[in-house]
């Protein structure tokens, strides 16, 4: 009971301090100056009109380069923990009349939905993180509503990886062209879609970059996926 | 206080609820439904904060994704129930 007392008093002082110094931050207020240097200067030396897609792919490439590597780390790691000899499926029981209707309704929507966010995401909120999950959800969808299904995993695989590979040689490319890793040479030096600011065809090689992330985490979580339904099976 | 900030409010109680809910629930399959909650209302408040591609990342990982992973996980479990007499709840336990 003292040491419960004990621990719920520091918890309570720590919350507090805590609190006082959040309460100081001054949250959505123009006043840090990175942040406003990226707000002025983003569309100049972007080309994307949604600011947060510019520093996440152009500003701060690199970290998303490892962010992706993450990613591929840990799906590397579902697929090794869970590896067996032969695996399969092994639900039993049907998805309901109306789960399988939806699902055929639905799956080229939502991967159609999913392909959206993240080929525009230099224009509006989103971009491949969020584009990838939504097509993975498309095929999870498929997962949980037939129960022979799979995915096609030589295919998958083989996206997965030159998908990977191109977000390094679009780096690559820049390091040839500009001098460092990631320098955005289809705005700087090609000058493609600097009339059409604000559409699809601009933002130099965001859109090209997202793409390619959805696709990697698209296939990359649909992995995941097959990997914690499917049980090994021996023989 | 406009009516904005008053959802904002119901939003962040319905999230701590289901927190203690899915904490709480004996039923796995109820806890991990709990938790899938807690982030579906994440991401409506993300939206309301004026976060839309945060909301629409926690949606699709935190609600669909994750969720669906536990319990895929729990399906590879066994289920089994013992007659053991209800404990208080967390506010009588500590």
């Amino acid at each position: 009971m003292l040491k419960r007392a004990l621990a719920i008093i520091t918890l309570l002082i720590i919350g507090y301090w805590l609190a006082q110094g959040l309460a100081g931050v001054p949250f959505g207020q123009d006043k840090m100056i990175v942040g406003r240097y990226y707000l002025e200067n983003v569309k100049e030396q972007t080309g994307a009109v949604n600011a947060v897609t510019a520093i996440v792919v152009n500003y701060r490439g690199f970290d998303t380069l490892g962010e992706v590597t993450v990613l591929f780390i840990a799906s590397t790691g579902v697929g090794a923990l869970l590896w067996r000899k032969k695996k399969k499926r092994t639900a039993r029981a049907e998805g309901s009349v109306v789960l399988k209707t939806g699902t055929e309704l639905l799956f080229p929507f939502v991967v159609l939905f999913g392909a959206y966010i993240f080929i525009h995401g230099h224009l509006t909120p989103g971009g491949g993180f969020p584009g990838g999950a939504t097509i993975a959800t498309a095929f999870l969808l498929l997962y949980m509503a037939f129960i022979n299904y799979e995915i096609p995993h030589r295919a998958f695989e083989k996206t997965e990886g030159l998908a990977g590979m191109g977000y390094v040689l679009v780096g690559l490319i820049g390091l040839a062209i500009g001098g460092y890793f990631l320098f955005d040479w289809i705005w700087q030096t090609w000058n493609w879609g600097h009339d059409n600011i604000g559409r699809l065809f601009s933002g130099g090689f965001i859109p090209i970059i997202y793409t390619l992330i959805g696709i990697k985490v698209g296939t990359e979580l649909s992995g995941i996926i097959d990997n914690m339904l499917k049980e090994g099976v021996s023989e | 206080m406009n009516c904005i900030t008053c959802i904002e409010y119901i939003i962040v109680a319905l999230m701590i609820l289901s927190a203690i809910l899915a904490v709480e629930w004996r039923d796995l399959l109820a806890a991990a439904v709990g938790m899938a909650a807690v982030s579906l209302f994440a991401s409506i408040l993300f939206f309301m904060l004026q976060a839309p591609d945060v909301a629409m990342t926690e949606a699709a990982i935190g609600a669909a994704l994750s969720g669906a992973i536990v319990i895929f996980a729990i399906k590879r479990t066994q289920r089994f129930e013992t007659e053991e007499e209800e404990k208080p709840g967390w506010w009588v336990r500590w």
